[in-house]
């Protein structure tokens, strides 16, 4: 039965793409309108039609009035239903997309934007495998986290997403295709091992520890601290004395990552390799900066800069 | 060993609390509604588990073992089997159907158990309505749909939340907004002429008239307060003492109970003769008998249809009457009834069991002998023997024995109108005047304002009929000799203190106001059959819609609402822009005052234009253009407050001075 569905729902959607799928992307926002709501009875809505039909003969057969004002006053409250149902969808607005950052291989966090004028329960979001529902409040704005898969580095459209709701009684299913023009990107996977970036010799320099200027923090005194680091006012409140740490942020020498130094790989591997090297150097707080074929990104640190390089990786042919 | 994996089905997540609640309270509410016909120890017992399976929820989610709930079956089916004979039927299957309903309770875990538990609740709340139709089970059952509603509402997800009982208010607006639909749809759904399988016979016999009277058997039914029929008379009603509706007429006594007549079918059943004075038309619907007799006021002298006059004027209808009945009648109030008494007739009103009741015979032939030929006469002497001979009425006679006739007026003196009119007709049999026995119904209730008169089971009454040459047939009603209220104000006032607590005076005054209601409902509702709604548009000078007409009348109604519908879903609620009502409604002054904003012109030129040419209202212009400004164009969506100022600056400008 459900593969024949299935089967149903696939022919459906290549011969009558306008009914099932909008064919062409759409840029956001997309608010949904009466010419891309389609509504069907689910299988509990057929199961209880045939119940209301049952009821219907059995009351004319016995002649019983009330059964039958009742029966037709449940099944006109079902066909009402059916245009609450509507309502639901009618008029929504998916105002903008966020995504968040991933590596391929490992699903991206979008967040789908909501606005609306009348407040609307139980919506339900399809995205490929993942599904969630919502509720939203009137002149509101509700966001919808959900989770993408993904595969390949670089820009991946957003499949359709589709919105259905069964509200309110579950009797019929009203739906609308959203294809919003946006594509998210997806950063290279870093290889899992291999050798560490060659180390320029002439840089010896910034091999020495060397104090930073930042106050990070206080810590408790150690032994052979200098006296002028000693934090004397904070010390006041304490038991023992506090010492002034500073930030230590070249500990570790400048990297310089380079393309043309991989020259013997292929391109996807030299991209997984220096996808790893500035993971690692994002990791071990190094600065680095970052040669590629057509662009240059000067020596930097932090989550800025470090994303700037696995998007500029990223979309790298 | 291997172990073999098994694609598992993904499980359903269980239901929360709420729904499970809602489930149970439509559960309950559909037990409630069925009570009331249930054997009581079947619903006590399935009250029971309903309770005891919410409670065991309560404590931890999971269906009940199988272990636990093939035994419920089983026992269920058993005990409607035991007390019902069989599980067909009205009675035994409503009985089923709640208890299959309720044991569904208890292996209901996922939404889909909910569902097909709604489906099935819905479906047992009409079934209820099989059995009594009345208005207020129906508001009921109608009720019962609330928590139906709000269950399924229940299962979707993300919702804003509420409190329990306002989730049943939405599905309150929901049938609301659907009665104009469902009216349509009840008044042109074509009523079937004749059922597509067999009626439901009932399965037990309502109190009502029988056709067969032994003293002792209206007990049950004076007590009984369900209305047996309404009338409405043309023009004035008759007065109360002559309100006397005959339903049978019963010749034949063999010593216990008094039976009518056996008619023969190759006989020509010609009414007798009747000679009729003042008539009266009047039309009577009628609470279902489960019996062919339709009452008629005294002497009937035309025939509804599908119904036949006996020679004794009792009215049969050819089927028995399962559903309310209305017909339209017209009756004699004086009158002189078969003033020529054939040889059948008269054996039959003659005839007595030999060797019952001597002393009654040996009473009659003394009264014959004393008064001679004067028939009249010897009517009067029973009468006055009633009147005088200390004899009580009451609901709770003492039992008699085997002459029941010689037990009640020479011992016990005491019965209500069997007794009475069984023992004058026997009477007057063994005087040698011909008599009988007829029992129907005796004076009811005016309702002021509906204009009817209401007939209840409790107004059920017998009385005895002579014939007299020359008069023909007159009505004797020997109970009005020892009891005259049970003739003016009806059996209740007779009863006197005999009658329990429930049936005090203001009580039965409100509940004969009340009855109006009933009235309407089953006269406009119940009564709704199929003749009615093919006279629906007789005020449109349309005398009979056929099928065909009925389909396209629900066809364009259908689609009309629809319309309205589709209307109402696609209404959208435009966001108000305030800022420009407000600035609107200042163009209008300032065009009222000569300043027009040209189709080009932005507002910002148009309120500096208008400053220009009102110089002193310059300063209160460029206020108000510059706060418009910022409104429009600073954010988005205008700030809440600086809108307020600006609109009701906009509300109270005044131009004061004319331009020049």
């Amino acid at each position: 039965m459900r593969d024949l569905l299935q089967r149903l729902q696939t022919w459906a959607e290549h011969r009558l793409p306008a009914l099932t799928r909008y064919r062409r992307s759409e840029t956001l926002p997309i608010e949904l309108h009466r010419r891309r709501i389609y509504i069907v009875p689910t299988m509990f809505g057929l199961g209880f039609s045939i119940l209301l039909l049952v009821m219907m003969v059995g009351a004319l057969n016995y002649s019983n009035n009330a059964a039958l004002l009742l029966t037709c006053l449940l099944g006109a409250a079902s066909s009402t239903s059916m245009l609450v149902g509507f309502r639901t969808l009618d008029g929504l607005r998916l105002s903008h997309i966020r995504a968040g950052h991933a590596v391929a291989g490992q699903p991206i966090e979008l967040t789908l934007v909501f606005e609306t004028v009348r407040a609307r329960s139980s919506i339900r979001v399809d995205l490929d495998d993942a599904f969630t529902a919502f509720a939203i409040e009137a002149d509101g704005t509700t966001t919808v986290k959900m989770i993408l898969a993904t595969t390949y580095r670089g820009w991946q459209p957003l499949p359709r997403i589709r919105l259905w709701t069964t509200w309110p009684l579950g009797l019929f299913r009203a739906w609308s295709w959203l294809y919003p023009d946006q594509s998210v990107l997806v950063w290279p996977r870093p290889e899992s091992a291999g050798p560490p970036p060659r180390a320029p010799a002439d840089d010896a320099r910034h091999m020495r520890l060397y104090r930073g200027d930042e106050l990070a923090a206080l810590r408790d005194y150690r032994a052979g601290d200098p006296q002028r680091h000693i934090a004397w006012k904070a010390s006041a409140h304490h038991d023992n004395l506090l010492v002034k740490d500073f930030e230590q942020p070249q500990s570790h020498p400048q990297w310089q990552l380079d393309w043309r130094q991989l020259r013997s790989m292929d391109n996807e591997s030299r991209i997984a390799r220096l996808a790893r090297w500035v993971g690692e150097a994002q990791a071990q707080r190094r600065s680095y900066s970052l040669w590629l074929p057509n662009s240059e990104i000067a020596a930097s640190s932090g989550p800025l800069h470090y994303a700037h390089c696995m998007n500029m990786l990223a979309q790298l042919p | 060993m291997t172990f073999w994996a098994r694609r598992k089905k993904p499980v359903e997540p269980a239901i929360d609390n709420r729904v499970f609640d809602l489930l149970s309270i439509t559960v309950t509410l559909v037990l409630l509604v069925h009570a009331p016909h249930l054997l009581w120890w079947l619903s006590i017992a399935l009250a029971l588990t309903l309770g005891w399976r919410w409670w065991q929820r309560r404590r931890h989610t999971g269906r009940v073992p199988a272990w636990l709930k093939i035994p419920l079956l089983a026992l269920l089916t058993l005990a409607v089997v035991v007390s019902y004979g069989n599980i067909f039927g009205r009675e035994p299957g409503t009985a089923l159907a709640v208890g299959l309903l309720i044991l569904k309770l208890l292996e209901t875990e996922t939404a889909r158990d909910v569902r097909v538990g709604v489906g099935f609740a819905c479906f047992a709340l009409m079934s209820a309505l099989l059995i009594d139709q009345g208005l207020v089970a129906t508001v009921v059952v109608a009720l019962g749909l609330l928590p139906a509603l709000a269950t399924l509402r229940a299962l979707e997800p993300a919702q804003v939340p509420m409190s329990l009982p306002r989730t049943l208010l939405p599905g309150l607006v929901l049938l609301a907004a659907a009665i104009p639909m469902a009216l349509l749809a009840f008044l042109l759904v074509p009523r079937l002429s004749e059922p597509l399988w067999g009626a439901p016979t009932p399965d037990e016999a309502r109190i009502g008239l029988s056709d067969s009277m032994s003293p002792g058997n209206f007990t049950d039914l004076l007590i009984d307060d369900s209305p047996a029929m309404r009338v409405t008379f043309d023009g004035a009603p008759p007065p109360p003492d002559q309100r006397y509706f005959r339903a049978y007429v019963m010749w034949n006594y063999d010593g216990r109970s008094w039976r009518r007549a056996f008619v023969r079918h190759d006989e020509m059943q010609v009414p007798a003769p009747i000679e009729a004075g003042t008539t009266i038309n009047y039309s009577v619907s009628l609470v279902p008998t489960h019996q062919r007799v339709l009452p008629a006021l005294d002497v009937p002298l035309s025939v509804p249809a599908e119904a036949r006059m006996q020679p004794d004027h009792e009215i049969l209808a050819d089927k028995p009457v399962n559903d309310p009945l209305n017909y339209t009648l017209r009756s004699a109030l004086g009158y002189r009834l078969q003033p020529d008494l054939d040889d059948r007739a008269r054996r039959l009103g003659l005839q007595r069991p030999i060797g019952f009741n001597p002393r009654t015979l040996t009473l009659a032939t003394q009264w014959r002998q004393r008064f001679g030929n004067n028939d009249a006469a010897i009517v009067q002497a029973a009468l006055s023997l009633f009147h005088d001979g200390g004899f009580r009425y009451t609901l709770a006679p003492a039992p008699l024995g085997r002459d029941a006739v010689d037990d009640f007026l020479f011992s016990t003196h005491e019965g209500f109108c069997e007794h009475y009119s069984s023992a004058f007709t026997l009477l007057m049999r063994d005087a040698g005047i011909p008599a009988r026995v007829v029992t129907g119904y005796q004076g009811g209730y005016w309702n002021k304002f509906g204009n009817y008169l209401l007939v209840r089971n409790s107004d059920a009454h017998a009385w005895s009929e002579v014939w007299l040459a020359g008069r023909g047939w007159i009505r004797v009603d020997p109970t009005g000799a020892v009891r005259p209220e049970r003739v003016s104000l009806g059996a209740s006032a007779a009863a006197g203190d005999q009658l329990s607590w429930y049936r005090t005076d203001w009580l039965q005054g409100m509940r004969n106001r009340w009855d109006i209601v009933n009235r309407w409902w089953a006269q406009g509702v119940i009564g709704f059959d199929s003749l009615r709604q093919r006279g629906l548009l007789t005020p449109f000078g349309v005398r009979d819609i056929d099928t065909a007409t009925l389909g396209v009348l629900l066809a364009i109604g259908s689609v009309l609402f629809i319309a309205i519908g589709l209307g109402w879903a696609l209404l959208r609620k435009q966001p108000r822009d305030g800022l420009r009502t407000a600035l609107r409604e200042l163009e209008r002054k300032l065009a009222r005052a000569g300043i027009v904003r040209r189709s080009s012109e932005g507002p910002q030129h148009y309120l500096s234009r208008a400053a220009r040419a009102l110089p002193n209202q310059r300063d209160e212009l460029a206020t108000l253009m510059k706060s418009y400004l910022e409104l429009r164009y600073a954010n988005n969506m205008p700030a809440p407050e600086p809108l307020r100022t600006f609109q009701r600056a906009a509300r109270e400008f005044r131009v004061t001075s004319v331009v020049k």
